[in-house]
């Protein structure tokens, strides 16, 4: 490699860095102050580089000139803007007072929506955007030919830098923004009309995310993927970075390029799992990320999740009663396809319980569930196809390899604690899914194993539900006697405050180590089931939308109440089942589905009718 | 959502199910004389629609020209309907359809899926549940090698057969120093692999200078394109389409990667992939694709109106496998006279059929049907990408080496 090579390979890396750095630090500024997770940020790029696609050429007609460009990618950044501020006024600020995470729920039904949206706008095919005019071409760096537009964006990400820092450090907007991402609370406490703050951050975030779509439309065509392929890429950038921190993501944003540039020329299949392996390392290292700070322990907000646990009480448990009955009788009154869809239903409650073993009694957000789900197919999988090993014993094992995996990545998770925690459970099931990805030999790669049926005692629909139906009653009841446990208790405390727990001699790393390795194996049991209920593993059962679907069954259902995720996963799955045959817009209808029940019970499913019931009743929710 | 309770299943007990799952699979025929012959189709429409959605289309133009013409006459001249769903791109959501398909809308077979992941996952299911399968779009080698089994069949010419059309293509040139691209999964890796093979038989000293993997969908083209320049390779041999194909090209044409180098690319030919290089399609690749508007052959000549009239759009490589996957079922009917599996099964093995693209044989040993590509050389018109010098390849002359087939075939 000669040096000619390596300036221009690690000028390209500054060029992709810089794009990066420009989408991730919207998000990361909107994580500051808001606290949302917004899912659709990625979506905001992809609207960027569409309404580029269609601005730009049109100005270009007008007048064919540089500053033309530039205003029609700054035009497009702008409609994006405003977009993020409807997304703010109409849909967030109701949610303000709902549970954190249920923002990110409601966000998750943007990105459907919109991705269904761009395709009856655009139509499908992807749409390259114009060049710039001047910046066609090429310079000669050291023998080397390199593009001018390239060159173009690494000034672009430095200015925007600079201009961030301006905004940031002398202006009264910016002061509140830093002020905020330190600590809300204080910031409203003070008269701070959070309200404006908010949608002028939303509208600064989207902007950025736009105008990253509408640099990057002269590079690589506009389509309708480009949403999910950017956020997760985002969200690393912003961690490592630390999230709040724009410098951070201007630091992480150039290890990521320069990693990405080089790192293919010396393991060129890297390419699925680098940014993820890089994010892994530094979490462990640097838990707060290289420049973030240490969330304040929240001491003043009311704690998330499980609140005050009751036993069942009459209605309760008539209708626990009434629903095991129901699940009883499926195959009697159902057809032969409702007994089908009523076995997936019962594996997707079993993991939606497990992650509301974390998430709701525990405070450990996991994004990445479907590691475990996955892990426990793959074991189930591989055991019998590999192994030729029976169900059911392939059934009994594979929980354990999933919760001896979610102890092993436990360790290191545990040790965090809010997003970065749940940033590091993405990252370890992003590795899970990259090995399973490209461990060829042993999993079969992208093509998965076929094969793996059920003996023909249990073959048929309704033999394979009651077996479903005996583990997952099983496993849901021994979590739910978790959860009413001591055990359970401990975790509650640990939650509400880590520190308190800590001083009356709990352990509460421990404890959560525990639980989630006792969530891993419940979710590898389901993934195990899931396995031979449809006789393939692939690798989307690790992937990040798996993981995705079982947080939006999770915070439908309501993480304040036990079984909350039961109801969800009944309820999105339900959802899912109805929407997909009607259209190809399913996923803008599951969207708004979404969206629509993030409004009317923003506590989800059952956390509504728990509110419904204190109404009723007097006593406070 | 159709909730109508099965009487049969009332009787409960796990026979009831069974029974159910039974009548669904044996493809009992239909309630009246003259109802329609139900066919499940399974695609990404929603996902992937730059490809399902030309594809449906040509489907239900050729659906309505066969119903219009007198249906199936063996079988008392049942017109044909496709029942479309949407797989989901993942291999679960495909599965639950499937069952759907079979249980609530009683199809006789299963057909389509375009993502190899869910082909796979629907021809196994398909083999459990003894059910024709006509895989129409996944290009995998696996659908009838190594996973091959004896229920699936499959449409399009495989990886292997499309490259083997390259390297046939380009081996005689001699060019020894390749540079590889491909994306980061089965396809690109096999299609890779498979390259490397046939072109070490066919140029002695073939040398790959350099090979890179982007991630499916998520190319950094810059890096990518630096790094194979810096191999400073004679030629290169790309896998890369859709998306990261375009960002590919440009970043490509803006550094000079292609100048004087032979580029040979699967795939880049085909309109769903051209349309969006437009100006920026390079002059001179070796390609496999779809030539729609200089095809000559009078019956694609009228498909090509029918579809135009009727959709108002060109058509797609997708558009020409639906019409041919229609009239290949139908053609099957009619021979079978049955919609049960196993007489289908038989009709469709070794059964050819005139297409629009030419004569069309399902291979009895592999189940793979010798529907060809076009081959030639990408060109640019005016503002949009085309096909020059091309040549349409039977897929017969590609096809898996019959030892081969039997060695990696279990059943």
């Amino acid at each position: 490699m000669d040096l000619p090579f390596l300036v221009t390979q690690s000028l390209s890396g500054l060029a992709s860095a810089s794009s990066l750095f420009i989408i991730s630090c919207g998000l990361t500024i909107v994580f500051g102050v808001t606290r949302i997770v917004n899912f659709a940020h990625g979506s905001f790029y992809m609207l960027g580089a569409y309404l580029a696609v269609s601005i730009v050429p049109r100005l270009l007609d007008l007048h064919y000139s540089l500053p033309m460009f530039l205003a029609g990618i700054v035009a497009a950044a702008v409609v994006v803007g405003l977009v993020g501020v409807v997304m703010e006024v109409v849909l967030l600020r109701r949610i303000y007072r709902a549970p954190e995470l249920f923002q990110l729920l409601a966000t998750f039904g943007v990105v459907l929506v919109i991705e269904d949206l761009v395709v009856t706008f655009w139509g499908p095919l992807d749409l390259m955007g114009a060049r710039a005019p001047g910046m066609r071409g090429a310079v000669d760096i050291l023998g080397n030919r390199f593009p001018v537009y390239q060159l173009f964006l690494i000034g672009t990400g430095v200015l925007v830098l600079a201009l961030l820092w301006l905004l940031m450090h002398r202006t009264r907007y910016g002061v509140l923004v830093r002020a905020a991402t330190q600590d809300r609370e204080m910031v409203g406490a003070l008269g701070v009309n959070q309200a404006i703050l908010f949608t002028g951050t939303l509208f600064l975030g989207s902007f950025l995310a736009g105008l990253g779509g509408a640099l990057q439309s002269p590079l690589i065509a506009a389509n309708s993927h480009m949403d999910i392929a950017i956020i997760a890429e985002a969200f690393v950038v912003t961690v490592i970075g630390g999230m709040g921190s724009v410098p951070g993501a201007f630091l992480a944003a150039l290890l990521i390029g320069q990693l990405q540039a080089f790192g293919i020329l010396i393991v060129p299949k890297a390419t699925l799992v680098l940014v993820f392996a890089l994010m892994a390392v530094v979490l462990i290292v640097k838990p707060w990320g290289l420049l973030g700070r240490p969330e304040a322990p929240a001491t003043r907000a009311a704690p998330e999740g499980i609140a005050n646990l009751k036993p069942f009480g009459r209605v309760e448990r008539i209708a626990a009663v009434l629903a095991l009955g129901v699940a009883l009788l499926l195959p009697v009154f159902g057809d032969a396809y409702l007994v089908k869809l009523g076995t997936e239903i019962l594996i997707f409650a079993l993991a939606a319980f497990s992650l509301n073993l974390l998430l709701g009694n525990g405070g450990i957000v996991s994004f990445g569930h479907a590691a475990y789900f996955g892990i426990g197919a793959y074991a189930a999988g591989l055991l019998a196809i590999r192994l030729g090993m029976a169900m059911l014993p392939a059934l009994m094992l594979a929980p354990i390899v999933a919760g001896l995996f979610a102890a092993l990545f436990g360790v290191f998770i545990v040790r965090l604690s809010g997003i970065y925690l749940a940033m590091l459970t993405l990252a370890f099931a992003q590795i899970a899914y990259a090995v399973a990805f490209q461990w060829v030999g042993l999993t079969g790669g992208d093509n998965g194993i076929l094969g793996i049926w059920p003996p023909d005692w249990a073959s048929g629909r309704t033999a394979y539900y009651y077996l479903v139906l005996v583990f997952a009653v099983a496993a849901i009841a021994a979590l739910r006697h978790a959860i009413y446990a001591p055990f359970g208790a401990t975790l509650r405390a640990a939650r509400d405050s880590a520190v308190r727990a800590d001083a009356i001699g709990i352990d509460v790393k421990l404890y959560r180590l525990a639980a989630f390795a006792l969530a891993g194996a419940a979710a590898g049991l389901a993934g195990a089931l899931y396995a031979f209920a449809n006789g393939s593993i692939d690798p989307t059962l690790l992937a990040i939308p798996l993981s995705i679907d079982m947080l939006a069954m999770t915070l439908a259902g309501g993480i304040q109440t036990v079984i909350g995720p039961l109801v969800g996963a009944a309820a999105f799955h339900t959802a899912k089942d109805f929407f997909m045959p009607l259209t190809d817009y399913w996923r803008l209808l599951l969207g708004l589905a979404i969206i629509a029940m993030v409004l009317a019970a923003p506590q989800g499913l059952a956390g509504g009718w728990a509110r419904l019931r204190s109404r009723f009743s007097g006593a406070p929710a | 959502m159709n909730t109508r309770i099965d009487r049969r299943t009332a009787l409960g007990t796990a026979l009831g199910g069974l029974a159910a799952g039974i009548a669904g699979l044996a493809g009992r025929p239909a309630l009246a004389d003259g109802a329609p012959i139900k066919i499940g189709e399974l695609n990404s429409y929603s996902r992937l629609a730059a490809f399902c959605g030309p594809y449906r289309n040509a489907m239900q133009l050729a659906q309505d020209e066969i119903n219009a013409a007198g249906g199936i006459k063996t079988i008392g001249g049942r017109p044909l309907e496709f029942v479309f769903r949407d797989d989901g791109a993942s291999p679960g959501d495909a599965v639950r359809a499937a069952e759907e398909l079979l249980t609530r809308e009683k199809v006789v077979m299963l057909a389509g899926t375009f993502l190899s992941n869910v082909g796979l996952a629907v021809a196994d299911f398909a083999n459990q549940r003894k059910t024709l399968f006509l895989a129409t779009e996944p290009l995998s080698d696996a659908i009838t090698m190594a996973q091959g089994n004896p229920y699936t069949f499959r449409v399009r010419p495989s990886t292997y057969m499309q490259t083997k059309m390259i390297v046939e293509a380009v081996k005689g040139r001699g060019i020894k120093r390749w540079a590889l691209v491909a994306p980061n999964y089965e396809y690109g890796q096999s299609a890779v692999a498979n390259f490397k093979k046939l072109m070490k038989e066919a140029v002695p000293g073939f040398e790959v200078v350099s090979e890179q993997f982007p991630a499916f969908g998520k190319i950094d083209a810059g890096a990518t394109v630096g790094a194979l320049e810096q191999s400073k390779p004679d030629a290169i041999f790309n896998v890369l389409f859709a998306a990261d194909l375009t960002a590919f090209v440009r970043e490509g044409n803006t550094r000079g990667l292609f100048e004087n180098r032979l580029v040979a690319s699967l795939l880049s030919g085909e309109p769903e992939y051209m349309l969006p290089l437009g100006d920026e399609t390079p002059e001179g690749w070796i390609t496999t694709g779809y030539p729609w508007d200089q095809i000559t052959n009078p019956k694609h000549q009228a498909f090509v109106k029918a579809y135009q009239a009727k959709f108002n759009d060109t058509p797609r490589l997708g558009s020409l496998l639906g019409y041919v996957v229609v009239h290949m079922i139908a053609a099957m009917l009619e021979k079978s006279g049955s919609t049960e599996t196993d007489k289908m099964i038989a009709a469709l093995s070794g059964l050819t059929v005139e297409t629009v693209a030419g004569p069309v044989t399902m291979r009895a040993l592999d189940h793979q049907s010798t529907l060809g590509a076009w081959v030639g050389e990408t060109t640019r018109k005016g503002r949009t990408g085309s096909m020059k010098n091309w040549k349409y390849e039977d897929g017969a002359n590609y096809m898996f080496p019959e030892a081969e087939v039997k060695a990696a075939r279990k059943g």
